[in-house]
């Protein structure tokens, strides 16, 4: 990166520190943090929505929607998360391609044969030919929305218990005032239940921080990976040779997620706080007794 | 090779007895099942080793965060923080590391030396994490229901002259556990499902000697058909849940035997998944 670094060998001390962490391979690391952002910034909004469709169809007075819904809360919570995560990505993947496979090969067969998985080369995702970007794009496509559909579940379960918590006389009034059932949701159930979802959900959203080194185990070229393969020893071979020091760099990851947990309370209470502002229950009179 | 002697040479697979080979072709169903059943052993192992080890450094640790003392207070605190605050996964890779670390002669102490080198294996360093971080969650847990103890109780001990230890054993203890118990459960269920990051996060399998998942994994990358090894990982899963929420509920009902029927807390589930 600077002209100083074109001899690494040659240099020691400050300047070789600031070399080797600002070497090609560091500012990939560096980057892999961002890619965990965008993971947390894509998954977050899609496991809402999941979630709200979810709550929203349990609560279905048809009774297949209803149980579609419940089912889906329900199927996460005996089964650890992992065991999802290295299913769906390979079955997301096997399903895909033997869509496509059916749509685009000359004569398709059905693709599980024996000890392998074949589809004709034009209906693999991505093509063969082309570039690993497009392999890590679509890795990562995938990723998400595996996170999305586990903590989708996870968050029906929060919305469901929190449309349950909205005070029923609220809901029976706006009936009595005329409204839909429609109406009623939208105007009524929707913006009261918030206040009752923001603890499940801050902790939702805790764990799905916690979960984003996963993307690891998803093959996703993420930050444990790059802590892996720069912190390995390097021989003499190497631009800039140093023993293992695996143990500094998982160090380095620690820090910055009990950083990212620490701030995202912080944020997570003054929300709270302000959801509480005015509201008919205990949070709320903490609030305005504090005010007084 | 019928179902039966699939079961006699694989059962304890994981556990290094029986057919050193694992099956490489014509995979069935039956050696699925036995294999990753013998996997289920070591989920075991660590569930319950960790559960019943940290539930008394857990109680320590959230007596201590209730001291008024800071000098007790804060290791507790700082501890609490750390174990919840960050992935387990990245706490397997960091004591992975560090364990490595020690030196590989062993340590002399006074003269005796200390072998090192089983500390990096998984039965051992792997428990080691389980045990700090389920220690840490329950922890949490306990000094919640501490905090919940009803005013009046404390109160009307110190009246009959109830102080000290005697307090702590006949008043605070019970009414902790029992408020504490429900969500204690869902700690113990979730750290049953941790178990599986185990040996896919920096502790590698000893002689291919791996849990449920590792050998599911063994499977679906063999076989490339993740249909059958996964959801036979799921249903164990779900075997072991509803095991320990039935063990649970025993405990549970006998923390509230004093109790009418109609204030007994009951269990719920609480999604606490990954950590």
């Amino acid at each position: 990166m600077f002209a100083s670094c074109a001899d690494p060998k040659s240099i020691e001390g400050l300047t070789w520190a600031m070399c080797y962490l600002t070497s090609g391979k560091h500012l990939d690391f560096y980057w892999s943090f961002l890619t965990v952002l965008l993971l947390l910034a894509l998954t977050a909004p899609a496991a809402l929505a999941m979630g709200f469709a979810g709550a929203t169809a349990a609560r279905s007075r048809l009774l297949p929607v209803s149980l579609l819904g419940k089912g889906y809360a329900a199927i996460v919570r005996g089964v650890p998360d992992i065991v999802f995560f290295l299913f769906f990505v390979i079955a997301l993947d096997q399903g895909l391609e033997y869509l496509k496979s059916l749509a685009v090969c000359e004569n398709p067969v059905w693709p599980w044969q024996g000890l392998e998985f074949r589809v004709c080369p034009e209906a693999k995702i991505p093509l063969g030919k082309s570039s690993a970007f497009w392999h890590q794009a679509y890795g990562f496509a995938l990723a998400v929305f595996t996170f999305a559909l586990v903590f989708g579940a996870f968050a029906a379960n929060v919305l469901y218990g929190a449309m349950n918590a909205v005070p029923r006389a609220q809901l029976e009034t706006a009936e009595a005032y005329g409204m839909s059932h429609g109406q009623v949701f939208r105007r009524i159930l929707v913006p009261q239940m918030w206040v009752y979802a923001l603890p499940g959900l801050s902790n939702l959203w805790m764990i799905l921080i916690k979960a984003t080194p996963l993307l690891f185990l998803l093959g996703v070229k993420d930050i444990v990976y790059w802590a892996r393969e720069l912190g390995g020893s390097k021989t003499q071979a190497y631009e800039y040779p140093h023993p293992d020091w695996r143990l500094w760099y998982f160090l380095g990851l620690l820090v910055f997620y009990l950083l990212f947990t620490k701030v995202s309370e912080i944020v997570l209470a003054r929300i709270s706080a302000r959801l509480n502002h005015g509201q008919a229950t205990a949070g709320g009179e903490a609030l305005r007794k504090a005010a007084a | 090779m019928t179902c039966w002697e699939t079961v006699q040479a694989y059962a304890f697979r994981s556990l290094g007895f029986g057919e050193n080979l694992l099956p490489r072709s014509d995979f069935t169903l039956c050696q699925q099942i036995t294999l990753i059943g013998s996997g289920m052993l070591w989920n075991i192992y660590f569930g319950v080793l960790a559960l019943a080890f940290g539930f008394f450094l857990a109680v320590a640790v959230a007596l201590a965060k209730s001291s008024p003392r800071a000098l007790v207070r804060k290791p507790a605190e700082w501890f609490v923080f750390l174990f919840r605050g960050s992935p387990l996964f990245i706490q397997f890779f960091l004591a992975y590391e560090a364990l490595q670390m020690l030196p590989k002669a062993g340590i002399n102490i006074l003269g005796i030396t200390v072998e090192t080198a089983w500390t990096t294996r998984a039965w051992a360093g792997a428990l080691l994490v389980l045990f700090l971080n389920t220690s840490a969650y329950a922890a949490e847990i306990f000094h919640g229901a501490l905090k919940s103890i009803p005013k009046g109780d404390l109160e009307a001990a110190e009246a009959y002259g109830i102080t000290g230890w005697q307090k702590f054993r006949r008043i605070q203890w019970p009414t902790m556990l029992r408020l504490a118990w429900p969500a204690y459960t869902n700690e113990a269920i979730f750290l049953f499902h941790a178990t599986t990051l185990v040996f896919f996060s920096g502790f590698p399998a000893f002689r291919q000697m791996g849990d449920a998942l590792y050998y599911a994994n063994y499977f679906a990358d063999k076989t490339f058909n993740p249909f059958v090894p996964y959801p036979i990982v799921a249903v164990y899963f779900i075997l072991l849940t509803l095991l320990v929420t039935w063990i649970f509920a025993v405990v549970n009902r006998r923390l509230n035997r004093h109790l009418p029927s109609n204030v007994k807390s009951r269990i719920r589930l609480r999604p606490q998944l990954i950590r």
